[in-house]
């Protein structure tokens, strides 16, 4: 408790400030994977007679392979840093 | 392929798994949990995700409605990628407050409250119910397809006897590995290891299928592009709201699934495996689901037009005469349906015993002392639990028939399961839930569930009759099971899960608004919501002192086990800077009790366990407001001040401490002095008395021979007591000679028996000993080992008040120690006096001596001290009860 | 005419050597191993000297003097206190209690005699 300061630092070290950047972009990867996956709503309309299961299904499967390759990266460097750097109170998500 | 080698191949792949689980537990045993607590096994556990409707059930769904089935994948993708935001809160909050199952969590989030324990067991029972029987008859499908009759003889028995097989089974199994032991952590190595083992096996066989069917059946990649251009499914209709409620339905159920909280936050190691799994799970779920449309394109173009394109992975390649592939892709089959079974029904017995038999168990016991082993019990319900579980999936196989697609089966279950999302969601991440709110949002979502989706899912007439069907119940219209509130254009599943999602949110927000959260409510919602935060002071739930550190101990060792138990206590005893077995009942050893306890047997009961002994944990919304004001002030302090003072109390302390052992030693010097002389006069009186008696003369011989003999006896007793308190000065000063050598437990424990069956010699007293466990070669010094085990028997040969007198000495060998447990059946050693019987000249009261100067533990103490050991008196025991601890192998000390 | 002596100690050979001195100067002396009893003991037999060990089993000799004293009947009783600890602080305390005299182990048989003859006679 001693050297938890009572207010936060306004700006942070370089390593800081890239480490709460990743956590951004871990929050940021599920709503660019619902948008990526909601798109084929706006472009197949269901009465099409176009022969589309195969680009369609292309389309999902990069979009997936995609979004697999981009949570790796983020996992793997916010998981190297994770344990120094222990959540700040100024980083609760959605909490409080 | 015969029948009987099918059933062989069954049998020889579930023996493996048997192996498999049983040197997994075995390494898990020694310690040695290595790559068994990897990133890999944690992931691969997951597939169970994948359950045998993906593996057998996903190419049907693709030959019915095209790119649909993705959705059961890419929803949990979604959830996995963005693990940052629930799943880690869930894993840390599961492994903080040692969650055993997500009908704990809940109930533990709101004011452990046994009422959500019990709804979310009912919900997760029911919806789990039609998803086994779904397993259970893919598998006897997918047996009655590859054993097609043969000629041999040997005709396959009829689907129910195959189902009940299976039932049984696997019923065993689960029993087996499931509920072996009841963990502080419900972690079963055994059945995680065998399940990861399983996930290998069927992404290995629907991979092997895909790519024979893309590179041996059709001409690569390109070819198979052309053949899905030209196939039925060509063509498929996105409907949008399917789409979109399919993704969030799969999404909720990776969370909600029983058995996926239970390996991906009850089975979690390490919170990293969970950022590995972030990417690794959903590559699975890719891996799984590349070739889906590729097998059922070829499957249309190749199979009869009647064939069930559910069995297309295993009818392809038995239609292209591949039989070891088909063999393959069964036993694909198989492991998906086993490992769902297997965790399910384990996740569900977890919850069962813990919020309906215990609770029940808790209030109909008549004492308030927690009497008889309540492991055996929990553990007996487990397993009773794990087959009423199968039993009931058995049950609806039989009484549904066995008809539906499979595909349609396991969203009702999703739907299901579902219904926890909005309490388990705001509850981590809004401190506003409340139980109520919980309580209705989860009874509505689940009423609206059944009545809209799971009972009609019987079939018209079934359960609800088909004219509510029609003219809703009672003629009311708005209230037709597949048109709420007249709205009657959506598809049916999509309407109930709109529905009862719908009503369940807005009767838990309703709820939580109108309500005020209890004490123990606001506590727990502050622990969940804040869960990352490590700067917040944790509230006192339980109030100093109301509760004996024995009673808590013997409950504790009646769920933990003794040796767990004594372990734990005893660090917490020593993180109070005292020692041995016997903490004091701080508010937070209290909680830290609670939650320990929480892990073996669930958060409610465990908190109505610990009421019983410590009285209502009695805080209230004025303590948790100070605690809170007081933990804001003390962050008010600067870092600098507080250091200061810090310093200058632990400096005072030390100081206080310091002259109390001054004046402590001082007070003791006196009164070792004082029993001295008390103990060196008392047969100085009778060699003095006796000796004038003698010389005054005039005696008959007899008395003269009897008076010389008691004034021998008194001068041995001086002596005696002589050489005790020099051989006591040399130990404490160290400067003792130590005989090492190896010398055999077993032998050293008859030496002491022997040599103290003189003291009291007609006493018959009853011996239990562990001849085995006491084979052990000890590097010590083995006659000063020996006068520490004399002194403890005699003791007991003394001391024990039992009527018929009985000593039980267990050895254990833990690490680098051996300890030895010397427990009597007397009435043992009042709470008070524990701590002074170790010291010089304490009886057990001033009154009660029975000769021998008391010298004889402080002795053992000092004899323990220099090899390198302890002498502990274990309370709770049933008896006095001295445990000795001696390293292994004790090293010469240097210089 | 024999003076009745109530010997309350709980060593035996201690007890067993003041019984012989005492017997043969002609005294009656009954013994006693513990304190639990020896309430009882001395006002059913009102003997003419008590002598009492300060540190016995069941209820120590301090308290049964205490006891003593406080009741009417046994308030002017001879009694006699016998310690092995022989500091003057267990003196004190039996000399305020009422202790008629205090004799600290070993002491010479001689003594014995004197002290119990000057309390049955005096």
């Amino acid at each position: 408790m001693a050297q938890a300061p009572h207010t936060p630092p306004l700006f942070l070290r370089p390593a800081s400030y890239r480490q709460r950047r990743r956590r951004d972009a871990a929050r940021l990867l599920p709503v660019i994977g619902v948008f990526l996956m909601l798109l084929p709503v706006l472009w197949a309309p269901q009465d099409t007679f176009h022969r589309d299961t195969a680009p369609d299904g292309i389309y999902l499967f990069v979009v997936w392979a995609v979004l697999i390759g981009l949570a790796m990266l983020i996992s793997r460097s916010l998981n190297a840093t994770d344990e120094d750097d222990p959540d700040a109170p100024g980083d609760q998500g959605l909490g409080q | 392929m015969p029948f009987n080698i099918l059933v062989l191949s069954c049998l020889a792949y579930v023996i493996f798994l048997f192996g498999v689980a049983w040197a997994a537990e075995r390494r898990a045993d020694r310690g040695r949990l290595g790559w068994l607590q990897s990133p890999l096994i944690y992931t691969l556990s997951l597939s169970i995700y994948c359950t045998a409707w993906t593996f057998y059930g996903a190419v049907g769904y693709a030959a019915r409605s095209g790119l649909e089935f993705l959705t059961i994948y890419l929803g949990p993708t979604i959830v996995f990628i963005g693990w940052w935001w629930i799943l880690r809160k869930l894993v840390r909050i599961g492994r903080q407050q040692r969650v055993t199952s997500i009908a704990d969590l809940i109930s533990s989030r709101f004011g452990k409250s046994n009422l959500l324990g019990v709804i979310v067991t009912v919900i997760a029972v029911v919806a789990a119910t039609p998803y086994i029987a779904l397993q259970l008859q893919s598998v006897t499908l997918s047996f009655s397809v590859f054993a097609s009759p043969t000629d041999d003889g040997f005709s396959p028995p009829g689907t129910e006897a195959t189902a009940v097989w299976v039932a049984g089974g696997l019923a065993l199994f689960t029993i087996l590995f499931g509920t072996r032991n009841l963990d502080a952590k419900e972690q079963h190595h055994g059945i995680v290891t065998a399940i990861a083992v399983e996930a290998v096996v069927k992404l290995i066989a629907l991979i092997a299928v895909g790519v024979f069917v893309v590179w041996f059946m059709a001409d690569g990649p390109a070819d198979m592009i052309a053949r899905i251009d030209a196939s039925e499914i060509a063509d498929w209709n996105l409907q949008p709201g399917r789409w979109a409620g399919l993704l969030f339905a799969a999404g909720a159920a990776v969370i909600c699934l029983p058995r996926m909280f239970q390996v991906m936050v009850v089975e979690n190691a390490d919170e990293r495996h969970l950022a590995t799994a972030s990417w690794a799970f959903p590559l699975y779920l890719f891996a799984m689901s590349l070739f889906i449309v590729p097998i059922a394109v070829m499957g249309l173009e190749r199979l009869p037009a009647g064939a069930n394109p559910d069995m297309f992975v295993l009818t392809l390649p038995l239609a292209e005469g591949q039989g070891a592939l088909a063999m393959l892709a069964f036993l694909g089959g198989f492991s998906s349906a086993t490992s769902m079974v297997i965790v399910e029904s384990i996740a569900l017995a977890t919850m069962v015993s813990n919020h309906i038999v215990m609770p029940v168990w808790l209030r109909l016991r008549p004492s308030r002392a927690v009497s008889g082993d309540v492991r055996r019990l929990v553990l007996l319900s487990r397993r009773i639990s794990i087959g009423v579980v199968l039993g009931l999936g058995y049950a609806y196989y039989r009484m549904s028939g066995g008809s539906t697609a499979l595909a349609a089966i396991g969203l009702i279950a999703f739907v299901g399961v579902a219904q926890f999302l909005p309490a388990m969601v705001f509850g981590i991440f809004w401190r506003g839930a409340t139980r109520i709110g919980a309580a209705l949002g989860m009874t509505v979502g689940f009423v609206v569930w059944a009545y809209t989706l799971f009972l009609p899912s019987f079939g018209a007439d079934a359960v609800i009759p088909a004219m509510v069907f029609i003219d809703g119940p009672w003629g009311i219209g708005w209230l037709r099971p597949r048109a709420l509130f007249g709205v009657s254009t959506m598809d049916p599943l999509l309407h109930a899960l709109f529905w009862s999602m719908f009503l369940n949110t807005a009767a838990f927000l309703t709820g939580s608004l109108l309500t005020f959260p209890g004490p123990v409510e606001r506590m727990q919602g502050a622990a969940f919501v804040r869960v990352f935060d490590t700067t917040t002071g944790s509230p006192r739930g339980w109030q100093r002192g109301l509760a004996e550190p024995e009673d808590l101990l013997v409950m504790s060792q009646r769920i933990m086990g003794d040796e767990d138990a004594l372990v734990f206590f005893e660090a917490e005893a020593k993180g109070q800077g005292k020692a041995g077995y016997l903490p004091d009942p701080t508010p937070e050893f209290m909680a830290r009790l609670e939650r320990r306890l929480a892990g073996s047997v669930g958060a409610a009961t465990a908190h109505a366990m610990m009421s019983q002994l410590a009285g209502r944990a009695t805080v209230t919304v004025e303590d948790l407001m100070a605690v809170a004001s007081e933990s804001a002030q003390i962050m008010e302090y600067s870092a600098r001040l507080e250091s200061q003072q810090e310093e200058v109390t632990r400096t005072a302390r030390a100081l206080r401490e310091a002259n109390e052992k001054l004046m402590q030693l001082s007070i003791q010097k006196d009164a070792f002095l004082s029993q001295i002389s008390h103990e060196l006069r008392t047969p100085m009186t009778s060699i003095r008395a006796f000796s004038e008696i003698l010389t005054e003369g005039d005696l008959p011989p007899e008395l003269v021979a009897n008076y010389g003999r008691i004034i021998h006896d008194e001068a041995k007793r001086l002596t005696r007591l002589l050489d005790d308190l020099l051989d006591l000065s040399v130990l404490e000063n160290g400067t003792v000679q130590l005989n090492l050598g190896l010398s055999n437990l077993s032998q050293m424990i008859d030496r002491a028996l022997a040599s103290a069956s003189h003291t009291k010699p007609e006493r018959s007293f009853i011996i239990h000993r562990d001849l085995p466990m006491e084979n052990i070669f000890i590097r010590t010094d083995a006659d000063r080992l020996v006068q520490v085990f004399i002194n403890l028997i005699s003791n007991a040969r003394k001391y024990c008040d039992a009527a018929s007198p009985e000593l039980r000495i267990s050895v254990r060998q833990k690490g680098g120690r051996v300890t030895v447990d010397f427990v009597d059946n007397g009435s043992g050693i009042a709470k008070d006096s524990q701590a002074l019987i170790f010291e010089k000249f304490a009886r057990l009261t001033d009154q009660t001596r029975a000769g021998g100067a008391g010298l004889g533990l402080a002795i053992c103490r000092e004899v323990m001290a220099n090899l390198g050991g302890t002498i502990t008196y274990l309370p709770g025991q049933g008896g006095a009860a001295f445990r000795v601890a001696v390293p292994l192998r004790l090293e010469r000390k240097a210089g | 005419m024999t003076a009745r002596v109530l010997l309350i100690e709980d060593e035996p050979n201690i007890s067993e050597a003041i019984r012989f001195i005492l017997s043969r100067d002609g005294c009656d002396v009954t013994a006693l191993a513990d304190g639990t009893g020896a309430l009882d003991a001395v006002r059913a037999a009102m003997p003419d000297l008590v002598i009492l060990d300060l540190m016995l089993p069941g209820l120590s000799g301090l308290e049964i003097l205490i006891q003593l004293r406080a009741d009417p009947t046994t308030q002017s009783l001879p009694v006699m206190m016998l310690t092995a600890k022989g500091q003057g602080r267990d003196r004190e305390a039996a000399e305020r209690a009422g202790a008629s005299h205090f004799m600290t182990k070993p002491f010479s048989n001689d003594d014995m005699r004197a002290a119990v003859r000057a309390l049955t006679q005096g």
